[in-house]
């Protein structure tokens, strides 16, 4: 909006008036001002809190006798973080004495297309049964408040037994990045069970031969 | 041909709208934003879907920078009224012999960000210069022959109960050195943690399951 001010010139044989004018201040520098100070705020703040994620993990064990608890061997989802950003998984369970004869791993990536789309595949009832749930909740059939929906959600995951229950290991190539990747998918995919274990030596075995590492020191312990 | 002589003042732009704007701008800044405290290490926080904010109280801080050093924070930076911070440094200064004095005990509250260092070289680290400060921090040792982290967290859940540990790990943070972080945390009976990330948005439609 400019604000031409004419010079006004007086016309003949007009009256003379006495020009009204208005005081006119400078907000330029102000301008200056406002913007040193929002660049500066800009700069020094972080408008975003950053977000966190809950992870629980198992107590462990004290005693050293003790059995941790049994697991059925067909419902399991082993998955390895491998390195340069790729999994591996076979499903099932391995013993200790079957390393002459290890399954072999497929691997994978974390793409959607990658573990995502096999862990839809695998929890597919438990994650059509939340997700209707939560389109109920969406369309008002179910009147339920907001808060308790999270609570509803994760009861219907502890009441889950169809699930696969997943294990995941982490190579000790593999970054963080991934590992948060993986708790995140589970948290995506809705599955109910799932921990984080220790690689076994095998299991590193089974990484460095699908991977195509020679390592000279394959940790045997 | 008689000339119109046109006035020569440049157009004068009203700069009140545009204050105004500025102002207003400025004001949501100030209310939205928190300080950002700087960080001794520079950290590339992973991706998740998780919406929970971060908690402003009753939280330590375990940062991971990606060349594996370990930093440890109480409260995240300037002391909250009930002085934690204080009376967790004069428990670990007791731990290894070593009084703080007044002064350093006062630095150590003020101190914002997280620090990175063995507790030995903490009182020299407060008295110096924030360049020095820069290149006394090595990391806090978590080997087990001198776990001082075990420490740190034993005190500050000793003088805080309620706290809570928040891990902030660089993406490319090589894992065994956050499990080792995590497997003292476990030691300590510690078994929930926060992981920090950032917010990404992800939408999985049914359709593609079925498919």
């Amino acid at each position: 909006m400019a604000e031409i001010i004419q010079a006004e010139k007086g016309g003949k044989g007009g009256k003379k008036r006495a020009k009204k004018l208005l005081p006119h201040m400078d907000m330029t520098p102000m301008v200056d001002l406002m913007m040193l100070l929002i660049t500066f705020f800009m700069l020094t703040t972080s408008l975003s809190k950053s977000k966190v994620m809950e992870m629980i993990l198992p107590p462990k064990l004290k005693d050293p006798t003790a059995e941790p608890p049994k697991i059925i061997a067909s419902r399991t989802l082993n998955i390895l973080l491998g390195p340069d950003n790729k999994i591996y998984w076979y499903a099932g369970g391995v013993s200790a004495e079957e390393y002459n004869n290890l399954p072999p791993v497929t691997p994978t990536d974390y793409s959607p297309e990658g573990i995502r789309a096999l862990l839809l595949e695998r929890n597919r009832a438990l994650f059509r049964k939340i997700d209707d749930f939560k389109q109920q909740v969406l369309e008002g059939k179910i009147k339920i408040p907001q808060d308790s929906v999270q609570s509803a959600v994760s009861k219907l995951k502890t009441d889950d037994d169809t699930g696969p229950i997943v294990l995941i290991k982490a190579y000790k190539k593999a970054n963080y990045g991934n590992f948060v990747d993986i708790l995140d998918e589970m948290n995506i995919c809705g599955v109910a069970r799932y921990t984080i274990m220790d690689i076994a030596w095998y299991e590193d075995l089974m990484i460095e031969k699908a991977a195509g590492i020679t390592s000279p020191t394959a940790s045997t312990n | 041909m008689p000339k119109i002589k046109l006035p020569t003042k440049s157009p004068r732009i009203d700069m009140t709208p545009m204050v105004d704007t500025f102002a207003v701008i400025l004001i949501f800044l100030l209310l939205t934003s928190q300080m950002r405290s700087p960080e001794p290490a520079n950290v590339d926080m992973p991706f998740s879907i998780s919406e929970t904010p971060i908690p402003d109280f009753n939280s330590m801080t375990f940062l991971v920078s990606n060349d594996g050093k370990v930093y440890f924070n109480i409260d995240n930076g300037p002391d909250t009224t009930l002085k934690f911070r204080r009376k967790i440094l004069e428990e670990v200064g007791k731990a290894y012999n070593i009084e703080f004095n007044e002064k350093e005990l006062t630095l150590f509250e003020k101190y914002p960000s997280p620090i990175g260092l063995p507790v030995q070289n903490l009182k020299e680290f407060l008295e110096a210069g924030s360049s020095e400060r820069k290149n006394m921090e090595t990391g806090i040792p978590i080997d087990s022959a001198d776990n001082q982290l075990a420490m740190w967290i034993l005190y500050a859940r000793q003088v805080n109960p309620n706290v809570r540990a928040t891990i902030k790990a660089d993406s490319d943070t090589e894992f065994p050195v956050v499990q080792k972080v995590l497997g003292i945390l476990q030691e300590k009976n510690v078994n929930r943690f926060n992981l920090v990330t950032s917010l990404e948005a992800v939408k999985i439609n049914l359709d593609e399951i079925q498919k």
